[in-house]
């Protein structure tokens, strides 16, 4: 809920285009006047969100805070030549990439972590594992062990939890480096595919098999945890199942 | 006729709008005859709502200040 609101200020997401563009000339017009206030709104606004992309490039949160903080000295510095070809917002995160990119391939151990090694290697990795499936028959490939029906409430549920959060942070960061980038991006700060594309430079193609596996392996750990954790004790699976 | 695994495979694409109308049809044929299938689909629609109200990363504040401070010399 919060990265959202906070954002309120400076993109609102149901506002038109024209609005958008003019609050971000005027943002920027601030910024430019040198108006620390605008800054700090910005910062505050974005900071949290760039840390999060960061820390899917390079090895420790101190480097990605590093990389935060090189961002938005990037981003003074290329103030003056901003041109609004794309949005402040979107301008912002692909200077955070740039810098995190760099920064990755010098942290050793993400060294060789290409886009293309990981797509490739991605491609036969299914999205349930095959032992769900029936593996002949008239129904082969149709479900063997289906998946039951969670609760509306799960996802707030899964988020009061301190344990359960932890545990969907570790999925996430379990994620090969590409797949996590586009996750951070489309689905925990909500950009648009079109935006996530033009920030990590990969095609649409690209970005939607990558995102598909993503999402496919978070879904999956949350399954596993629903059926594991102390979450299934609760009055948790009631019969919602018709729909 | 579509498999339950040929779904899970589309489901992005399902949802991401990138279907043919052709293809959308018998998705959502399938959905409607597969209750497995539509457990799956809230599943992952859940999961994409799980992540988008995780709570945002908490950035150290020493380094809004060092920004904010590098802010104020950045016009003089």
């Amino acid at each position: 809920m919060a990265p959202n609101e906070a954002s309120q200020d400076i993109s609102v997401p149901d506002t038109s285009v024209e609005d958008r563009a003019s609050n971000e000339a005027q943002l920027i017009e601030a910024l430019r006047r040198g108006d620390e206030t605008a800054f700090a709104r910005l910062i505050d606004t974005y900071s949290g969100a760039l840390l999060r992309v960061a820390m899917a490039y390079v090895p420790t949160r101190d480097v990605a805070e590093e990389v935060v903080q090189e961002t938005w000295l990037g981003v003074l510095e290329g103030l003056d030549r901003f041109e609004a070809r794309s949005s402040l917002k979107t301008w912002i995160f692909k200077i955070l990439t740039n810098r995190a990119k760099t920064r990755g391939t010098r942290e050793s151990r993400y060294e060789a972590v290409g886009l293309q090694t990981e797509s490739a290697s991605g491609a036969d990795e299914p999205a349930v594992d095959p032992a769900r499936f029936r593996q002949q028959g008239l129904f082969k490939h149709h479900w063997a062990i289906m998946p039951t029906a969670w609760e509306e409430t799960t996802p707030e549920r899964l988020l009061l939890s301190k344990e359960s959060r932890a545990y969907i942070e570790q999925a996430i960061a379990a994620l090969p480096p590409g797949q996590r980038q586009v996750i951070t991006l489309r689905d925990i700060e909500g950009f648009t595919a079109q935006e996530t594309c033009n920030i990590l430079g990969i095609t649409e193609t690209n970005q939607r098999v990558l995102l598909h596996r993503a999402r496919s392996k978070v879904r999956r750990a949350l399954e596993q945890y629903l059926e594991t954790s102390s979450m299934k004790s609760h009055p948790f699976q009631t019969t919602d199942s018709q729909r | 006729m579509l498999t339950c695994k040929d779904l899970t495979e589309l489901v992005t694409d399902y949802l991401e709008g990138n279907l043919s109308p052709w293809q959308r049809v018998r998705f959502q044929i399938h959905l409607g005859l597969c209750f497995g299938c539509r457990a799956y689909l809230r599943q992952m629609r859940q999961t994409i709502r799980t992540l988008g109200k995780l709570p945002p990363e908490p950035f150290p504040p020493e380094i809004r200040e060092e920004l904010l401070r590098r802010f104020r010399h950045w016009r003089r």
